[in-house]
């Protein structure tokens, strides 16, 4: 039983007892963590409105012998504020905690994850900056530190890369783009292929600072489609959001 | 070690929100204890309000026989003014100000894309075609200050707004009685939003 100190990005919360809430957390040194916040509903608490999904807070816990920590102390370090006065930018917000809940892994750092979700939350806040293409982005690079990254120099079944062969379709069986000769799957437009290529390639901070090409909603469902079979599990953010 | 009407008991109590086993095994053992038309009153307290309690059939709020709740029947209430809530305990709380004398409307939750409620989930359709048909102005979206609510918030006044209805939604700010120094940032930075002019 110990207290301990890490920051971390709030992913969900779920009402317990009278005025309690569980809050899931992906921190930065213990992966992650699942902290009871005690009296949290409460207009009174002294938690207020920082441990709402998506915050980014300093955290002091208490592990003791249940799986649940108890949330001792709570600093803001970013709240996002401009994220959630936006519906489009809330919705992207959500669909990054969804897919990070899915990938983190209980007491089990994962840095690079976690850096990719602050990263993307700070995109998401920033007002110059275009939200739409980031749940594709984000999808696509954690499915690359996943080590599911998909192929897309190259056909994904018979290997042969351009000039060669057009890549001109996307299969998920087969792990990525394939020729005309080999397709099958969803086809994939040459702009798309693009900034798919881009994304993977490492200038995701420079696709991102574009306005959100035309083939943002092609890329959104690859990657959401990718992601989904990554995970076996139906998100439900981004397809709910689709809705709103 | 329990006899099976026992067990049965604290199985049902610990059901309830907010009881744990222990607590469950002392409401039993209280009753147990009791006069046998003390424990009657609560059973019967039980099947009344199953029985009787219905939703109202204008604005979902908890209604006695099957009609409208007792706000509805009021005539004295302001249709110009619904104010939406999530749940019937909500319409406890705002009556309790003794500030509001409009109708209200019951979402029955609010969106949560995490866990797949949308709109269509929610008495949101309902809400339309009443602001419509009775003559409302404004719709006050009394929303507790979480995401799901504000996203929920900004949902709604995305639909309203086009057609001419005024919405508002509850200024978040400081609790009453509450010290400055340990307000958090989003509360005491929506405090300075919603910053309001002094009268001299
Ligand atoms: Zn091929
Ligand atoms: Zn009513």
């Amino acid at each position: 039983m110990s207290l301990f100190r890490d920051q971390g990005v709030v992913l969900r919360t779920y009402r317990l007892g009278e005025a309690d809430r569980i809050v899931v957390l992906l921190t930065q040194g213990h992966g992650k963590v699942r902290a009871v916040a005690k009296g949290v509903r409460r207009t009174n608490s002294k938690f207020g409105g920082r441990l709402e999904p998506m915050s980014h807070v300093s955290l002091l816990l208490w592990q003791g012998r249940s799986d649940l920590d108890i949330v001792n102390q709570a600093e803001v370090i970013d709240a996002y504020r401009f994220v959630r006065q936006d519906l489009p930018r809330v919705s992207a917000g959500l669909a990054l905690l969804e897919v990070a809940d899915r990938l983190a892994q209980e007491r089990h750092a994962d840095r690079r994850l976690y850096e990719t979700l602050v990263g993307a939350l700070r995109v998401l806040d920033d007002p110059a900056r275009d939200p739409a293409l980031v749940p594709a982005a984000f999808f696509l690079k954690t499915l690359v530190l996943e080590g599911a990254g998909p192929v897309v120099t190259a056909c994904a079944s018979c290997g042969l890369a351009e000039p060669e062969v057009e890549l001109v379709s996307f299969d998920l069986l087969e792990g990525g783009m394939l020729c005309r000769r080999c397709r099958r799957g969803r086809p994939v437009s040459a702009g798309a292929l693009e900034v798919l290529r881009q994304v993977l390639g490492g200038s995701l901070g420079a696709v991102l600072a574009r306005p959100a090409p035309g083939c943002t909603e092609e890329l959104t469902a690859l990657a959401l489609e990718a992601m989904e079979a990554h995970l076996d599990h139906r998100l439900r953010a981004l397809r709910s959001v689709a809705g709103l | 070690m329990y006899t099976a009407p026992l067990r049965a008991l604290i199985d049902e109590l610990g059901r309830l929100p907010g009881v744990g086993p222990k607590s469950a095994q002392r409401m039993a053992f209280h009753l147990l204890r009791v006069p046998t038309e003390d424990a009657l009153r609560l059973a019967d307290a039980i099947v009344a309000v199953k029985e009787r309690t219905t939703l109202c059939t204008r604005c979902f709020n908890v209604a006695e026989g099957g009609g409208m709740c007792a706000v509805c029947s009021d005539e004295r209430r302001d249709v110009t003014v619904t104010c939406v809530v999530e749940d019937p305990r909500d319409i406890v709380a705002v009556e309790r100000t003794g500030q509001f004398k409009g109708r209200y409307h019951v979402l029955q939750g609010a969106l949560n894309p995490l866990e797949g409620v949308g709109p269509e989930q929610l008495r949101v359709k309902e809400l339309l075609q009443r602001v419509d048909e009775e003559g409302t102005e404004e719709v006050i979206l009394c929303t507790n200050p979480n995401l799901e609510w504000e996203a929920t918030a900004m949902y709604l006044a995305k639909l309203l707004t086009p057609f001419g209805f005024r919405v508002t939604k509850l200024a978040s700010g400081l609790p009453v009685g509450g010290d400055l120094e340990y307000a958090d940032e989003l509360t005491l930075g929506r405090a300075l939003e919603g910053r309001r002019e002094l009268d001299a």
